[in-house]
C-alpha cells in the first residue's frame, strides 16, 4: 500500500469518514510492523485496538445458580445466633432452678427429720401420760 | 426458548459485552460481575429476546445502561473510581502491554475521554460496528456518533504526538 494512500485514509479516519473496510486496510498496514516513522502514533493506536479486541471474559456464565446472597446469609446467621442465645439462656436457668430445688428439698428433709425427732419425744410423753392415767383410774 | 437456544443466541457477543463493561468500569473483576449480572437479566427477559430483531444491539445497550447505573451508585456512595484501587491480575493484555509503553498510553488516554467518546471508540475502533448500529446502541444519530468519534480519535492522536515530542526533547 502506497504511503500517500495511507495518509489520505488517515485524514479521513480522523474525521470519522472512513468505512469499516478502509479502517481494516489501515489496521492491516499498521499491524504489518513496517510503518513510516512519522506515523508512529497511529501504530500505537491501532495496536492498542487490536490488543483490546483480543481480550476475553474468562468467567463462565451461570444461569441457574444465583451467586450466594450474602445479605440473606447474614440474616440467617444472626437469627441462628439469637436462637442459640435464647436456648442457652433457658438451659442455664433450668439448671439454676434444679439446683435451688435440690437445696430446698434437702433443707426440708432436714427439717422433717428434726420434726420427727420431736414427734417421737411427744409420743413418749403420751405414753407417760397414759401410764399415769391408768395408775390413777385403777385406784 | 430453552436454555441452549438462549445461550446460542447470546453467547457469541459475551466478550464484546465484557470489553464494553471493562471500558466503563475499569476493573476486570467488576466487568466480569457485570457480564454475569447482565446475562441473568437477559435470561429473565428471554421471551422478549425472541421478539428483538437485533439482540446484540439490545444487549450492548443494556450493558451501557447497567454500567452507567453502577458508576452512578458508586458516586452516590462517595466511592470514586480510582484506578489504583484495582490491582489487575496479569491478564494477557497487561503482559503484552508491559513492554509497549506507547500502546498502554492509548489505554490511559481513552480512560480520560468523556463517556460518550469512550463508548464510541470502543464500539467502532475495537468492536468494529457500523455507525447505524452504534447509533442504535447509544440512542444517538449516526452524525452524532461521527462527531464524537472524530473528536476522540483526534484527541488521542494529539496527546500521543505531544508525549512523543516531549520524550525527544
Amino acid at each position: 500500500m502506497e504511503l500517500s494512500k495511507i495518509e489520505q485514509l488517515l485524514e479521513k479516519y480522523q474525521n470519522a469518514e472512513t468505512t469499516l473496510q478502509e479502517e481494516a486496510t489501515l489496521k492491516n498496514y499498521f499491524l504489518s510492523g513496517d510503518v513510516a516513522s512519522h506515523l508512529q502514533e497511529f501504530e500505537s493506536m491501532f495496536s492498542y485496538f487490536a490488543i483490546s479486541k483480543a481480550e476475553k471474559s474468562v468467567k463462565p456464565i451461570q444461569l441457574n445458580t444465583k451467586k450466594k446472597n450474602w445479605k440473606w446469609m447474614s440474616v440467617a446467621a444472626s437469627i441462628a445466633l439469637l436462637f442459640s442465645v435464647y436456648v442457652g439462656n433457658n438451659y442455664v436457668q433450668e439448671q439454676r432452678t434444679k439446683a435451688q430445688y435440690a437445696e430446698v428439698m434437702s433443707t426440708l428433709k432436714l427439717l422433717s427429720s428434726n420434726l420427727n425427732k420431736g414427734n417421737e419425744a411427744v409420743a413418749s410423753l403420751y405414753t407417760y401420760e397414759d401410764a399415769v392415767k391408768k395408775m390413777f383410774k385403777t385406784k | 426458548m430453552n436454555q441452549s437456544d438462549f445461550l446460542n443466541s447470546v453467547l457469541p457477543f459475551k466478550d464484546k459485552m465484557f470489553r464494553l463493561a471493562k471500558r466503563l468500569l475499569v476493573s476486570s473483576e467488576e466487568a466480569e460481575d457485570a457480564t454475569q449480572e447482565l446475562y441473568f437479566k437477559l435470561w429473565k427477559n428471554k421471551e422478549k429476546i425472541a421478539v428483538y430483531k437485533n439482540v446484540e444491539a439490545f444487549a450492548m445497550t443494556m450493558t451501557k445502561n447497567y454500567c452507567f447505573d453502577r458508576l452512578k451508585s458508586k458516586q452516590a456512595s462517595n466511592l470514586t473510581l480510582v484506578h489504583s484501587n484495582y490491582k489487575e491480575k496479569d491478564t494477557s493484555l497487561d503482559k503484552q502491554m508491559e513492554y509497549q509503553d506507547s500502546v498502554s498510553q492509548v489505554h490511559k488516554l481513552i480512560e480520560k475521554l468523556p463517556e460518550k467518546q469512550k463508548l464510541v471508540i470502543q464500539l467502532r475502533d475495537v468492536e468494529e460496528y457500523d455507525f447505524e448500529e452504534i447509533g442504535k446502541m447509544l440512542d444517538l444519530k449516526p452524525t452524532a456518533v461521527r462527531v464524537a468519534l472524530s473528536r476522540a480519535r483526534k484527541t488521542i492522536r494529539e496527546e500521543l504526538v505531544k508525549q512523543h515530542n516531549y520524550g525527544i526533547i
